[in-house]
């Protein structure tokens, strides 16, 4: 009679989760339909409209554009996570998998396993964009793959950061008007779409706190030289950093909740 | 030595801000037995069942299911029940065979065990026509069996309800209702709340009736209603000379007092046996009757005396 279990192991439980989180993305194209028309709609109106004021030239514009709107995508896709984690709090299949006996970490990490699939479609859609605008890194394709994939480790460690703020947060909609309001902020006071050299003393300065100029610059030095450099290496520490921050951060939030 | 208690809830106590949700609570679930949660909207029954799951951090007392402490021994105690909320706990978006898959595989159950289980409970629940869509197209009483489904997984011995019948009509209602039944006859123990006075007598066993944050009264449904209510006699005496002597004859048979409305009597009695010397008496002293009517005590009495209102 009795059913044959054994005690539930991080591993599966998150793979089960992220499988969950797969199918609902599946079933609910409208899921991830947002990361890939937004970076290609941008990276279109941003290119044919400021090339030529910024750069002279939407050719000589795309180095600058390319990485600052796949930036800006995998901020939008990370506060993505946020909103979808509060709306599944809200729907009563958390307390569920709370009375569970399963790893707590698990429908946290299971998410933003699934969530990873995002960044990747938002990446794709971003560089690919680049691509069909004539946008040819010298460096070859293997550094393009390297700066795919340190976007997407960025953007899954802020996606934990963002998942602390949905599980704060009150409702779905605040966290996406919290979120909107960070992604825009973080993605233009940057060096994501303007040359540093050209913003007004106060700017710079903002610009030069902002982590997100880092990255876009990390990503730009290993287009331009073919290596990775310092600064890449610094991004990469510091998404272990916030990871090992806002992970625990996330899961006591949600036994708090 | 074997453990006849299901659950243990002593002193159980939960404050929301400076509102007393749940004070100082304590009783016994037995084995085997149903146990209805019952109160007005607001008195604390889903707080308190949210302690007993672990949901929610009681800020004193303590919870043992079948002996663990639900705080010492978490994982423990949470393996050793099941849960249906207030709101079905299935996701919208996946199909009823993917939910109980998934949720299969969470409680740790291998891949081809959980298939199975899955295919077992679709049936046992009829879902089986509808199992591959998607539970946007489901209805209310389907998205509830297949909830029930779902925390049925692992064969709980200990199953909660919170208002397993809210929202239903009264044709699924009933199947519900059949469904717990038969969870019973296999052995499960099973506590439910409700605001439904038919339901609780219909299913539990023993009763706990909570307003305001406390436990007000507990017992079986006709325990509750002999306390309270009593089987009353009613009838009407034809001819209005008759009264006065029909009152003495009564009174003379029965402890209480016989309330006269009218030619109208009522009067209560302890037990049944009691109604037929009173007609034995009223038909020798040629006093002629109508209208009457035994009326049986319902829970209604039971929780209108008990509860206060104003929630």
């Amino acid at each position: 009679m009795d059913v044959q279990t054994h005690s539930g192991n991080l591993f599966m439980n998150t793979a089960t989760m992220a499988y969950r989180n797969l199918l609902k993305t599946v079933h609910n194209p409208d899921r991830f339909m947002d990361v890939i028309i937004q970076p290609v709609m941008f990276m279109l109106m941003f290119g044919y409209l400021f090339g030529g004021a910024i750069a002279g030239g939407v050719q000589a514009y795309l180095p600058t554009i390319v990485p600052g709107i796949l930036m800006q995508t995998m901020l939008s896709a990370a506060s993505g996570s946020g909103a979808q984690i509060r709306e599944d709090l809200d729907s009563g299949v958390f307390d569920r998998f709370k009375s569970l006996p399963m790893a707590h970490v698990a429908p946290l990490a299971g998410q933003l396993f699934a969530d990873s699939l995002r960044l990747l479609m938002a990446t794709v859609a971003s560089l690919t964009t680049g691509y069909l605008m004539g946008w040819r890194p010298a460096v070859g394709f293997g550094w393009v793959v390297a700066i795919a994939g340190l976007a997407i480790v960025t953007g899954w460690a802020l996606s934990w950061l963002f998942a602390l703020l949905g599980l704060l947060a009150k409702s779905a909609g605040a966290v996406q008007s919290v979120s909107l309001m960070t992604m825009l902020v973080l993605s233009f006071m940057s060096n994501a779409f303007v040359p540093l050299k050209s913003l007004t003393k106060p700017l710079q300065v903002i610009a030069h706190l902002n982590p997100v100029t880092y990255v876009i610059t990390a990503i730009r030095q290993i287009l331009a030289t073919g290596s990775w450099t310092h600064e890449a290496l610094l991004v990469l520490g510091v998404d272990l950093i916030i990871v090992a921050i806002f992970a625990p951060l996330a899961v006591w939030a949600y036994d708090r909740n | 030595m074997t453990i006849k208690n299901a659950i243990e809830v002593s002193h159980l106590t939960k404050k929301f801000g400076q509102k007393l949700a749940v004070d100082d609570v304590s009783f016994n679930v037995r084995q085997g037995e149903v146990f209805g949660l019952l109160g007005p909207n607001g008195a604390g029954k889903t707080t308190t069942l949210r302690m007993l799951t672990t949901l929610l951090k009681a800020d004193a007392g303590q919870v043992k299911i079948f002996g663990h402490d639900t705080v010492k021994e978490g994982r423990l105690a949470r393996s050793l029940f099941g849960l249906t909320g207030q709101y079905a706990a299935v996701d919208e978006d996946i199909s009823a065979r993917q939910n109980l898959m998934i949720f299969a595989r969470l409680n740790g159950l291998s891949r081809p065990d959980a298939k199975q289980r899955t295919t077992e409970l679709l049936h046992e629940f009829s879902l089986e026509n509808s199992a591959d869509k998607a539970l946007k197209d489901f209805s209310g009483g389907m998205r509830r069996r297949l909830d029930l489904a779902v925390s049925l997984i692992t064969r709980p011995a200990l199953i909660f309800l919170d208002e397993p019948t809210t929202g239903l009509d009264p044709r699924t209602r009933t199947q519900m209702w059949d469904t717990i039944r038969h969870l019973v006859q296999q052995g499960s123990t099973i506590v439910l709340t409700t605001q439904y006075l038919d339901e609780a007598d219909q299913l539990a066993d023993n009763l706990a009736i909570i307003d305001h944050g406390k436990l007000v009264k507990m017992g079986t449904p006709a325990e509750l209603k002999q306390q309270i209510g009593g089987t009353r006699l009613n009838f009407t005496v034809d001819q209005s000379t008759q009264v006065g002597a029909a009152v003495k004859l009564v009174a003379a048979q029965v402890a209480d007092a016989v309330q006269q409305t009218g030619q109208q009597l009522s009067v209560r009695l302890t037990q049944m046996a009691q109604a037929a010397p009173i007609l034995t008496a009223l038909n020798q002293a040629k006093i002629t009757i109508s209208q009457l009517a035994v009326q049986e005590p319902s829970l209604d009495d039971v929780f209108l005396n008990l509860t206060v209102g104003k929630n």
